[in-house]
Order: C-alpha cells, then sequence, then structure tokens
C-alpha cells in the first residue's frame, strides 16, 4: 500500500469531480482524480445542454475558452403525432448576450477540458482505472478506495461516478435503483454541414437550438425526444422511463430510427452522416429519490446523488453536478480545517446544498415526477387533440366551418376528455411544474 | 432519413473490447424463469436475444455502459453487472 495519503480522492472525471478537483486543488489540497475511460469523458454522454450559471462561478467566461458547441437562443417544445405536430417555439435575444445563459456541448471534448483545468490547477487526474471498491478502517469509516492490486488513501473521497453509482451503493448510501426512477437516453450524433445547421434551423455565428419533443416519438409511453445543435453535429434522441420501456415491449433502439424518420423530423436531419450512437441512464426521480448524500469520509455528487430535473420543458442535470462538486469540496476544505472527517463534519455538504438552488429547485419540482407519470394523457392524448384541433383551424375544404368552441368541445369529445379531465390536469400540472 | 439497423449504430462507435473479462455476466437459468425478459426491450445496444432454443444469449461487447439491464431486470442474481476494466469498453468521441 502507498504511504501517501490524498486530502480528497474523487471517482469520476465528469463535471461533478472535475468542479470538485478544481476547487480543492485552487484551495491548495491534495487531490487524486480517478477515471476509469481512456479520457476524461470518454465514458459519458448527455442530450446536450449545458446551463451556464455554475461553472461560470469557478470559472468566470469560460464559454471564451471551453469547448462549448453553441449558445442556446432557441427553444421549442413539439407535441408530435403520426401525421403532424404542435410547436411552441421561442426565441430571444436576451440569451445572445454575456453571461451566457446555456449551451450546447459534447461531454467528450467538453469533460475532457474541465478536468484539464482542474490538472492545471494542481490535482491529478489518473485515467483509465476502474475503482472496485471503498477501503475503510477497522471502525469501518471509509478512508481510501481499492482499484485491482491498488489500494489508495484519503480523508475523504468523493463518489461522482455517476448516475449507476457503485460507490453509493457499496458504502451503503442507496439500495438499487429502482426501474421508475431513472430513464433511459439514446442518442445519436449526426454530422451535417455548419451552414446547413444554421439554414435548417435559423440560426446565425455561434447560435443555437433546443428542442424537446412529446407524443408518437416515445409512442405514447413516459418520456420525450430531445434534439440540439452543435457546431458541426446534430444531437437527437429520446429519453423514456427505462421502467415503461421493458413493460411496452417496444425496443427503444428501434424507436430512435423511427423518430428520425418522422415526416417533421426527418427534414431536419436528411443528408446527415451518423457518426456515435450513445446511451445513458438519467435519474429523474428527483427529490424523492435522493439518497443519503454523505457518510463518514464519503461524499457523492452530481448524477450519483442523483440530482438532475426534469421538468418537461427543461433537463437540467450538470449545472447540479458542477455546483454539487463545488459544494463537496468546500465541505472538504472545512472538514480539512477541523481535521474532522466524520459524518457529522460532513453534513455540512448537506447545508450548502440546502441553502443553494440545488434543493430549493429539487424541491419546486418535487411533484414533477409523479405528475408526469400519473398524466399520462400528456404523451398520449394531448398531442393529438392539439394535432386535430389546428387541422381543423386551418382547413379549408369547402365544407360547412365550425366556431372555435363547437369544435373543441366536439374533439374533446371524442377523446373522451371532459373540460374536467382538461382542468384538473392543468391544474396538477401548474402545480407541479 | 434512412433507418440504421443496430449493427450499422454500434459500428460508428469506438471500442475496445475486453477479451479477457465480461463485466457483464447472466444467469441462463434464472433468465429461463424470467417470463417478461425487459431486457429484450430496454437494451439500447440489443444485446439481449432469445435463440433458437428459446434461451437467453448476451455479448458484452457492443455495450454502452448505460446501465438500463442491471435496472429493468426483475430476477435477482439474473445480471452480474459491473463496468468494464479501466480503458476498456465504449470510447465516446462525441459523448
Amino acid at each position: 500500500m502507498s504511504e501517501e495519503r490524498f486530502d480528497c480522492i474523487i471517482v469520476g472525471a465528469g463535471p461533478a469531480g472535475s468542479a470538485a478537483a478544481l476547487t480543492l486543488a485552487r484551495a491548495g489540497l491534495e487531490v487524486l482524480v480517478i477515471e476509469r475511460g481512456l479520457q476524461a469523458g470518454s465514458k459519458n454522454m448527455t442530450g446536450g445542454r449545458l446551463y451556464a450559471h455554475a461553472l461560470q462561478k469557478i470559472i468566470p467566461n469560460f464559454w471564451e475558452e471551453a469547448p462549448v458547441e453553441r449558445r442556446v437562443v432557441k427553444e421549442t417544445i413539439t407535441m408530435i403525432t403520426p401525421s403532424g405536430s404542435v410547436s411552441l417555439d421561442y426565441k430571444s435575444q436576451r440569451y445572445n448576450q454575456e453571461p451566457y445563459h446555456s449551451f450546447t456541448v459534447l461531454r467528450a471534448q467538453f469533460d475532457q477540458w474541465l478536468a484539464t483545468k482542474a490538472e492545471e490547477a494542481g490535482a491529478v487526474i489518473a485515467t483509465g482505472v476502474r475503482v472496485d471498491d471503498l477501503l475503510r478502517d477497522d471502525q469501518g469509516k471509509i478512508i481510501g478506495v481499492i482499484a485491482g492490486e491498488d489500494q489508495m488513501l484519503a480523508n475523504v473521497v468523493i463518489a461522482a461516478d455517476g448516475v449507476n453509482s457503485l460507490l453509493a451503493q457499496k458504502a451503503g448510501l442507496r439500495g438499487e435503483l429502482k426501474d421508475i426512477h431513472v430513464a433511459t437516453g439514446v442518442k445519436e450524433v449526426i454530422e451535417l454541414p455548419r451552414q446547413v445547421i444554421e439554414d435548417r434551423f435559423q440560426l446565425t455565428g455561434e447560435e443555437g437550438a433546443a428542442q424537446l419533443f412529446v407524443g408518437r416519438c416515445t409512442q405514447g409511453i413516459q418520456g420525450g425526444g430531445f434534439l440540439y445543435t452543435n457546431k458541426n453535429t446534430i444531437s437527437i434522441g429520446l429519453v423514456i422511463t427505462s421502467g415503461a420501456i421493458g413493460k411496452s415491449k417496444i425496443k427503444i433502439a428501434d424507436l430512435i430510427e423511427e423518430f428520425k424518420t418522422h415526416p417533421n423530423i426527418a427534414p431536419l436531419v436528411t443528408g446527415g452522416k451518423v457518426v456515435e450512437y450513445s446511451a445513458h441512464l438519467v435519474p429523474e426521480g428527483g427529490l424523492n429519490m435522493l439518497p443519503a448524500l454523505y457518510t463518514d469520509g464519503l461524499l457523492i455528487a452530481g448524477d450519483a446523488a442523483g440530482l438532475v430535473l426534469n421538468t418537461g420543458y427543461m433537463v437540467r442535470g450538470m449545472d447540479l453536478a458542477i455546483y454539487s462538486g463545488i459544494a463537496a469540496a468546500q465541505t472538504v476544505i472545512k472538514a480539512k480545517e477541523k481535521e474532522d472527517y466524520s459524518k457529522t463534519s460532513l453534513s455540512h455538504y448537506q447545508e450548502l446544498l440546502k441553502n443553494s438552488f440545488v434543493m430549493k429547485d429539487l424541491e419546486t419540482y418535487k411533484n414533477a415526477p409523479a405528475f408526469m407519470e400519473q398524466t399520462t394523457r400528456i404523451f398520449t392524448t394531448y398531442p393529438q387533440l392539439a394535432d386535430n384541433i389546428l387541422y381543423k383551424l386551418f382547413t379549408v375544404y369547402g365544407t360547412p366551418a365550425q366556431h372555435l368552441l363547437p369544435m373543441v368541445m366536439g374533439e374533446l369529445k371524442k377523446n373522451n376528455i371532459s373540460i374536467f379531465d382538461l382542468v384538473k390536469d392543468g391544474i396538477k400540472g401548474v402545480r407541479a411544474l | 432519413m434512412k433507418k440504421l439497423s443496430i449493427e450499422e449504430r454500434l459500428g460508428f462507435n469506438k471500442f475496445n473490447v475486453d477479451d479477457d473479462e465480461a463485466h457483464i455476466t447472466i444467469n441462463k437459468e434464472i433468465c429461463r424463469t424470467c417470463t417478461e425478459k425487459p431486457c429484450l426491450y430496454a437494451c439500447p445496444a440489443l444485446l439481449y436475444n432469445l435463440n433458437e432454443a428459446g434461451e437467453m444469449t448476451f455479448d458484452y461487447a457492443g455495450c454502452l455502459e448505460c446501465g438500463t439491464c442491471r435496472v429493468v431486470c426483475q430476477k435477482q442474481g439474473a445480471i452480474q453487472w459491473n463496468y468494464p476494466r479501466g480503458t476498456f469498453g465504449v470510447q465516446f468521441r462525441y459523448g
């Protein structure tokens, strides 16, 4: 066993791990980051968007040097049916000025850059090493990690090892993941000439677009589709509650291919060349799936702690991951000052998160997962209803026209939806979101 | 845009397959007792299949390391799941 003892060992060089490493290294602590991928980021994947505010705290104006793709100025939410789609499109020049609001990113490049920033600040990054277990002392307190034949010692371990966090499980902080608490994301990265992307999505220069889809893309199963524009590629994919896929007997691998060929999606990707197919789990249970976030000698951050928010019109994970990494690092810095790495000392982490946007936003949206799970009409009936109503509104075949109110009432009746259902879902939605 | 087979899609990815150690193994005996078999549908790489004898087959090469199979599997002990050893497995170039 090496006699060297790090102040902190961080497992996983994703946004949470690297943000923690950077913060600790800047404070002069001895930090080791262990990453199983050949490079930081090579095991990571995102739908595509980073909200800038958290990273901005530790690397002001990071976009000037970070490998971000495009700054998002255009948001589109689309209800999609077999024959059409209804979209809400929002574009704002307010997103086009500094400090920028959000960026599309590709994680292989982005995570590598952030890890390099931590390295430049003094953190040691060991890549290509899988951590197999936690190292404990006689009292059971976590004092390091085990990787193959090697044991490495640390005052504190930060598990930033992603949604599957085997370390959080080994530490006894969480049990098996529940299939209703996670979603499976699949994505294709499609290469297209830069100019073609800008023309198709009506963007100029560095501008980017973000789109979310609900309805046909998941064949009515709880979940949705996404599309993000990058510089020379488009990220397109689906995120579907994992438990629902097995029950539906529909293959998620087939659904994404069908999604690409939908008449309203095909023109956006046509002529493109698929350059990567990826998949990842997304923790979507929100506040209700949060495990205990610390124990003697260990903190968990980012996806490992389940810190993701999905409201249906917005999906956030990386900003929560980065902030939790910073908060974990600040907790370790404080623990070192006191030379106390006990559970009680590390509970400062919980305090920091509680007083930040992380727990406040998770609290605000705590009912969102249940709302989506219960309100299946969002994924099935409502997209078709909206399509039918707008079809009638815009169609002239010389057949007798109908006033809006009776037409809408007729469509509701055809779909077996009462005004009461509509109001009830609406109120529940407004409350949960 | 034309639909791509799973083989075509996995072919775009870069893999460094660990020939000496499978990071995921299945217990065919337990799989036989499973009626739902959600892994057949949920695995994004479609690595779980039934052979002609109706027996579960699994190939860890091509695994995207998402963890969906371990989450959807309803039979305890059917899937032994781990990440590949360091440097092995899928290597995302975009992510």
